[in-house]
């Protein structure tokens, strides 16, 4: 079975997001989304180890009505796995955590991560009480979890085991209050100023 | 039943707070049962102190204000995070109840307690400090304006002298 390539599958997940607010982890995550078109609904973190999940998660309780999906990797994820709980307690119907899982740290040297050997994400997402967790692994399940991970009830959880080929740099956005302004602009519009 | 407390939540809910993030601590009993118990309010148990920073970026990205309870030793889980609010200048209120000073009986607490105002300034935090159960209102509301009008990261540490120390008990 060929595994998925990581890049395409990010652009896949990301070709109908619609309105959605998307929040992507440091490294690979945010290059992968930043490649498949740069929005001001996307929120790149270059940093904050471990705090993609609360970032969507603090989100998505500020904008029940809009979808909100954090796409990271699964070294990131590993930081903060206690945020899966924290998400699983509060279960927010309109956020989506999606981990993009080559069982590599890519930015240090391609070491491996927990799920390497075996540690199962989506079993951790499916014991914290999210109502899906699943792990994609062929083109077909990427095609359904596309349009899932925008319409499914959250909390929703989803591990994409992709190829750990290295992907290039693609240089996102990383100016703090850039981002941060044009995201809040885009979400609040005028509000977004007091 | 302490009475900072009720003032605090009132003065959190003036000054506009949707969220309230927590671990819980013993000086923050009062404020956390008061938090839960509006449905208003969007609050959240942590299983660790900077999950609270990394929420409140993102509730401040989608529009709503909101406050960090914690005690000093979990300031030390927060470091790092701290670089997301610092770098997206991010509004962050957090009230710190203060262990391993005044009174501690626990040597465990003293190491972390004593590091808590250094740790926050070295990150960029500013810290201001209420000793005197009379001082705290007035030191929150000060810090709630430096925080959500000036756009500023702010602990406020609640003294052990000012919340009573804890006392070892069989």
């Amino acid at each position: 079975m060929s595994a998925l390539e990581r890049r395409a599958a990010t652009a896949r997940l990301l070709k109908d997001r619609g309105d959605a607010l998307v929040v992507t982890g440091l490294g690979s995550t945010t290059y992968d989304a930043f490649a498949a078109g740069d929005s001001p609904l996307t929120f790149y973190l270059w940093g904050a180890m471990g705090g993609a999940a609360t970032v969507g998660l603090g989100l998505a309780l500020a904008q029940p009505k809009r979808r909100v999906v954090v796409i990271t990797g699964d070294g990131e994820m590993l930081m903060g796995l206690g945020s899966l709980a924290t998400v699983g307690v509060q279960r927010p119907a309109n956020l989506a955590i999606v981990v993009i899982d080559n069982g590599l740290y890519a930015e240090t040297g391609m070491q491996r991560t927990h799920t390497a050997s075996g540690v199962d994400l989506a079993g951790v997402a499916r014991a914290c009480g999210f109502a899906h967790a699943e792990t994609v692994r062929t083109q077909g399940e990427l095609d359904r979890l596309a349009r899932a991970a925008y319409e499914a009830p959250g909390p929703f959880f989803a591990s994409i085991k992709v190829a750990p080929d290295p992907t290039s740099i693609e240089l996102a956005p990383r100016d703090g209050p850039t981002l941060r302004n044009r995201f809040r602009a885009a979400v609040l519009g005028s509000d977004a100023a007091r | 039943m302490s009475t900072w407390s009720d003032a605090l939540y009132e003065l959190l809910l003036d000054a506009g707070v949707k969220q309230v993030a927590y671990v819980p601590d013993a000086g923050h009993k009062r404020l956390i049962e008061l938090a839960l118990a509006n449905p208003d309010l969007k609050t959240t148990v942590l299983t660790t102190e900077e999950e609270g920073v990394a929420l409140l970026v993102g509730a401040y990205l989608g529009g709503d204000r909101g406050v960090l309870l914690l005690q000093s030793s979990g300031v030390g889980n927060c470091i790092n995070m701290l670089s997301l609010a610092a770098e997206c200048r991010v509004p962050l209120l957090m009230l710190v109840t203060m262990r391993g000073e005044w009174g501690e009986f626990n040597p465990w607490q003293v190491t972390m307690g004593q590091a808590t105002p250094t740790v926050l300034e070295a990150m960029g935090t500013i810290v201001l400090r209420a000793d005197d159960a009379e001082q705290i209102v007035e030191t929150v509301r000060a810090g709630s304006v430096l925080a959500f009008d000036s756009g500023r990261m702010v602990a406020v540490l609640i003294g052990q002298r000012a919340i009573g120390a804890k006392v070892f008990r069989k």
